[in-house]
């Protein structure tokens, strides 16, 4: 037993072991329990750094053992992998921070931070599955480990809510599980390999794979939230902050983003996909999804209802980058994967800030938020400049490259107006925002003001975690071309799966 | 020729006369008993897994006129299981059970139960099967009345009489066997049996009887009451064991003794009630509002899985598919025994501290009990058949076959039921995390929670994920007339 | 017709009609007398079984079926009798 094989499996532990153990602490110990969670994070972070090293260098990294024949639990590190696994790490720590601070008081933390610690394992679990069994097995897991983080607060609402998107993700995991027993008992055992595994087998009915494709994708699409099976995302923004933001971010909505990545390049092979038609569908799902979002965030005057059917749109923005054939579009796809996650976590973390020291929930309880928590107020400005896609925030990157790859491969005559109705209303939606934040007197009293500590608008472990994230957002579009960022990263794999 | 076959069946025999006599120990002699018998239950499997079929002739008598004993990897494995399951039980018995009245009764049948549960995995011979059936029955009986109380006595008695019934068919049926074949040890029969009208009335009559033991449906209308009614360990061990014993006979009369005389068509007989018993199973456990009748409409289900897989394995030729099916059989079998042993544990943990098991109002169970919340959970997790657990990987190869095989109809009953299971499990939970002051003073982690916990961790970490050797040692078989 | 399938058709007559009374008889006490006589039908068909030809010693193990079967008929009657008796005593304390 090597490195190679124990790395992939030490990286889930790393969060799988905190998470148990703090299940089993006592409410009362608060120090040993956020030591576990920043050692499980920081430990992580570490482990990710070695395996990005080695993927980079072309080390091939495999835990594989066999559970029934023909059926292998794999974890494995291949590009793709790498970047979602180092976004989900990076943001994992950042959020940990952020949710100590804000759980700071309340009760059933060792419950909470338990199923926190195993959401994050899911997820890794997700990045780093080499095979759709595997895949399966964590996205079911991962709508285990979320339900109790959305149900946390016990109130009738979160217990709605937290019902509602387990009853849509519960039928989604089936529906995904059928099609991938279906193609399992079609070809044997469904590895993911760069270039997809199908090509390979071109005596397979047509129909058939079509129909395989659609299922998954329906049960994909239910944790990615395209229209219309995203229902439950607006519902379940009733968790508290820190969920909120992971589940924008990092947790649920890019597992069904980056599964839907996973079945076109590694399952059915882009260019195979192409040739059955069924990208065109995809694409125009994902357009639909991206207006419809855009369109139902404008109405919105609940901020985080705002930024959740922003999220509906913009994770869509992954899936139409992965709809559109050729390399230029994939990049553009893969590389919001981790935009998208850094940007959105920055606003769901401000919200929360609001929400926590001024009582904020309504935009129309904003005006001159700005001059009370200007540090709080920049992050979320950075985030919703990045998610308009202003220069040189990350965002502008990503709708670069889509816009170039729809043109590349012939598409650009609907998908350019696409993003840039979506843009226009991304500004309409959020400029008002910045507005009433930055240039509005405020009404008088805030909803409900929480006193502290005389100087800082908020501790440190409330107020460092979006203004790091905002700044992340920031290099990432500064510093776009250099080795490491993800852009560098996605251009990697695009090179990898486009590879003749 | 192997001692070992014995000590799984004489210990507990030997321990129920103990307890009869001497019933002030009973506890301690039941304890002891059940490590022993759990020890020689892993000896027999560890040596399976090594040797193969294991054989011991009683008293030197060669079977056919003798008594034989047999163990494969099927009979092992729920060997094992048996072992396990009840020595958790048994821990968590001897305190539900300390100070109680029922106290020696409860051991001296449990123990007579275990003995005879042994002997019927262990029976190499068809007659000595149907008195092990009948004592197992008994002393089940026995069991399920001990809470008294009206309805207790009122379920044991229409479980006796169906039991019975159940029982005589499949002597019936055993006598058309003899009259048929000359011989009524298993190995042998697996050699002689050919499709004639012998065969088929003798198959009807025991799987006849059998389905009523085993509680197919429309047959199962005994069980609920029954296992709901009944004190929690026994509870436990009737669904996780007592249902599975017949269920073995069938699996062992279906796929490989009448193998040979079993039509693909037949198999829909048992398929399409054992489809009906999933979805019906779990729609009368969402609706249930007790939580220990919700556990016993979930054995329904669970045991129309079961019947679903005997059906597709039936239909499959003799190969490597028709290993894989049975396997996995296999796996939801003890899966299910596990969780589901687990679960009516944290069920009568939760019972003793509420006072009531309505589910309604089972708000704080999960502040007051974590543990055992966290418990049920986990064996649900395992009833539904989510990952990581062993129904995960069951229902994985359950449908693979049924796509491979071109039984779409089997789609939509597994999926329906997997959400309607899902749907109770959720429910249950959305009220024990609902706050409330339900349930009373908050437990100390030990007897009664550990055991529980670790069938549940067994059902859903242990098969879920290391599993892999069950798939060697199922098709290790003594009666396998034509080859798995 | 030959005697053993005499005995043997008026075993499965007895057997289908303690089944019949089983199955549709609400009192308890009446269901237990026809299970006894579905088991005695069963026990026929056995002992009709265990006949070979005049002249000839009877076949053995389906006697010795037999015999096993009445016992354990007689201790499943009895179980069934205590557990009625319980549950009148059970009802008359309501």
């Amino acid at each position: 037993m090597t490195l190679s094989f124990w790395l992939p499996l030490a990286i889930l532990l790393s969060s799988l072991i905190p998470g148990v153990l703090i299940f089993l602490l006592a409410e009362e110990r608060h120090r040993t329990r956020t030591a576990l969670n920043l050692l499980g994070a920081v430990t992580k972070l570490i482990l990710v750094g070695v395996l990005i090293w080695g993927v980079f260098h072309e080390q091939v990294f495999e835990t594989r053992w066999a559970l029934a024949p023909g059926l292998d639990f794999v974890l494995q590190a291949d590009a793709l992998s790498v970047l979602f696994v180092s976004l989900s790490t990076l943001l994992w720590l950042v959020t940990t921070v952020y949710a100590i601070g804000y759980l700071e008081n309340s009760p059933h933390r060792s419950r909470f931070f338990g199923f926190f610690s195993l959401c994050v394992t899911a997820t890794v679990g997700l990045a780093l599955a080499g095979n759709l069994f595997t895949f399966v097995l964590f996205y079911e897991l991962l709508t285990l480990a979320t339900y109790p983080l959305i149900a946390h607060k016990g109130s009738a609402e979160a217990l709605r809510g937290a019902r509602i998107y387990l009853g849509y993700t519960l039928v989604g995991g089936l529906l995904l599980m059928i099609g991938a027993v279906w193609l399992h008992s079609l070809i044997g055992p469904v590895d993911f390999v760069q270039g997809g595994m199908l090509a390979g087998h071109g005596q397979l009915d047509p129909g058939v794979l079509r129909w395989i494709f659609l299922l998954l994708i329906l049960g994909l699409g239910v944790k990615a939230a395209l229209v219309p099976l995203h229902g439950w995302l607006p519902q379940a923004m009733v968790a508290p902050a820190p969920v909120s933001a992971l589940l924008h971010a990092v947790a649920v909505v890019k597992a069904g983003a980056f599964g839907i990545v996973r079945v076109v390049y590694d399952v059915y092979g882009v260019e195979f996909a192409a040739g059955l038609g069924v990208l065109d569908l995809l694409a125009a799902v994902a357009a639909a999804t991206i207006v419809y979002g855009s369109f139902k965030a404008l109405s919105q005057d609940h901020l985080k209802k705002r930024l959740a059917y922003s999220t509906v749109s913009q994770v869509s923005y992954i899936v139409l980058g992965t709809a559109i054939l050729g390399p230029l579009a994939t990049i553009g796809g893969l590389v919001h994967l981790v935009h998208q996650g850094v940007m959105k976590i920055t606003l769901f973390f401000a919200a929360g800030n609001y929400a926590e020291s001024l009582g904020i929930h309504r935009i129309s309880e904003m005006d001159g938020v700005g001059r009370r928590m200007p540090r709080t107020t920049l992050a979320f400005t950075i985030g919703a400049l990045g998610m308009i896609g202003i220069p040189p925030v990350a965002g502008f990157i990503s709708k670069w490259y889509l816009g170039l790859g729809a043109l590349q491969a012939g598409v650009g005559a609907w998908v350019v107006p696409v993003l840039v109705a979506s843009s226009l209303l991304n500004a309409a939606y959020f400029l008002p925002i910045l507005y009433r934040a930055w240039f509005k007197r405020p009404a008088g009293s805030w909803p409900a003001e929480r006193p502290h500590a005389a100087g800082g608008e908020l501790p440190g472990a409330l107020l460092w975690p979006p203004l790091a994230t905002a700044a992340l957002s920031l290099l990432a579009g500064l510093f776009a071309a250099s080795p490491f960022s993800p852009l560098e990263w996605a251009q990697l794999i695009a090179a990898r799966e486009y590879r003749p | 020729m192997s001692d070992l076959l014995i000590w799984p069946i004489v210990t507990p025999l030997a321990a129920a006369l103990l307890a009869l006599v001497w019933p002030s120990r009973a506890t301690s002699i039941g304890i002891v008993a059940a490590g022993l018998t759990l020890l020689s239950t892993l000896r027999v499997a560890w040596q399976v897994s090594r040797d193969g079929v294991l054989e011991l002739a009683l008293g030197g008598w060669s079977p056919g006129l003798g008594i034989a004993l047999r163990a494969d990897g099927l009979s092992a494995i729920l060997l094992a299981m048996s072992g396990l399951v009840s020595m958790a039980v048994a821990v968590y018995a001897s305190v539900y059970f300390a100070g109680s009245a029922q106290r020696a009764g409860f051991w001296t049948l449990w123990l007579l139960l275990l003995t005879a549960l042994h002997a019927l995995f262990l029976s190499g011979d068809l007659f000595n099967v149907y008195v092990t059936l009948e004592l197992m029955g008994l002393a089940a009986v026995g069991l399920a009345a001990l809470g008294g109380g009206r309805e207790a006595l009122q379920a044991a008695l229409r479980y006796l009489i169906l039991g019975l019934l159940g029982s005589l068919a499949f002597l019936a049926g055993v006598a058309v066997v003899y009259a048929g074949f000359g011989s009524l040890d298993m190995a042998t029969l697996a050699g002689v049996a050919a499709p004639v009208p012998a065969a088929w009335v003798a198959l009807t009559l025991m799987t006849g009887g059998l389905i009523i033991k085993a509680a197919l449906f429309p047959l199962h209308i005994w069980l609920p009451a029954a296992h709901a009614n009944a004190p929690a360990p026994v509870s436990a061990m009737l669904s996780a064991l007592v249902v599975k014993a017949a269920l073995y006979l069938v699996v062992r009369l279906w796929l490989e003794i009448f193998d040979g005389v079993v039509t693909s068509a037949a198999a829909w007989v048992i398929g399409v009630p054992g489809g009906i018993a999933v979805v019906w199973g779990s729609w009368a456990a969402l609706r249930a509002a007790r939580l220990k009748l919700l556990a016993a409409f979930s054995t329904v289900a669970q045991l129309g899985y079961l019947f679903l897989f005997i059906a597709l394995a039936a239909g499959l030729p003799a190969g490597e598919p028709r290993a894989a099916v049975m396997t996995a059989l296999v796996l939801m079998a003890i899966s299910h025994g596990f969780a589901k042993s687990a679960f009516f544990l944290g069920a009568g943990i939760v019972m003793q501290r509420a006072g009531h098991d309505r589910i309604a109002e089972l708000g704080g169970t999960a502040r007051a009990l974590p543990l055992t919340t966290f418990t049920l959970a986990l064996a649900g997790v395992a009833l539904v058949g989510l990952p990581p657990s062993g129904g995960f990987l069951a229902k994985w190869q359950l449908l693979t076959t049924a796509i491979a095989s071109g039984q779409w109809i089997w789609l939509p009953v597994v999926g329906l039921g997997t959400l309607l299971a899902a749907a109770y499990l959720f429910r249950l939970l959305g009220h024990a995390f609902a706050p409330g002051e339900g349930v009373g003073p908050r437990l100390a982690v030990g007897r009664e929670e550990i055991p529980a916990l670790a069938l549940a961790l067994t059902a859903t970490l242990l098969l879920g994920l290391g599993a892999a050797g069950l798939w060697e040692l199922i098709p290790v078989s003594a009666y396998a007339g034509r080859g798995l | 017709m030959s005697l053993t399938l005499l005995y043997a058709l008026t075993g499965t007559a007895l057997f289908l009609l303690g089944l019949r009374a089983t199955l549709l008889h609400a009192g308890l006490l009446a269901r237990v007398v026809a299970l006894n006589v579905s088991g005695a039908g069963v026990f026929l068909i056995l002992v009709a079984i265990a006949y070979r030809e005049a002249g000839q010693p009877v076949d053995p193990i389906p006697q010795a079926l037999v015999l096993t079967g009445l016992v354990v008929a007689v201790s499943a009657t009895a179980l069934a009798l205590a557990l009625h008796r319980r549950l009148i005593k059970e009802q008359a304390h309501e």
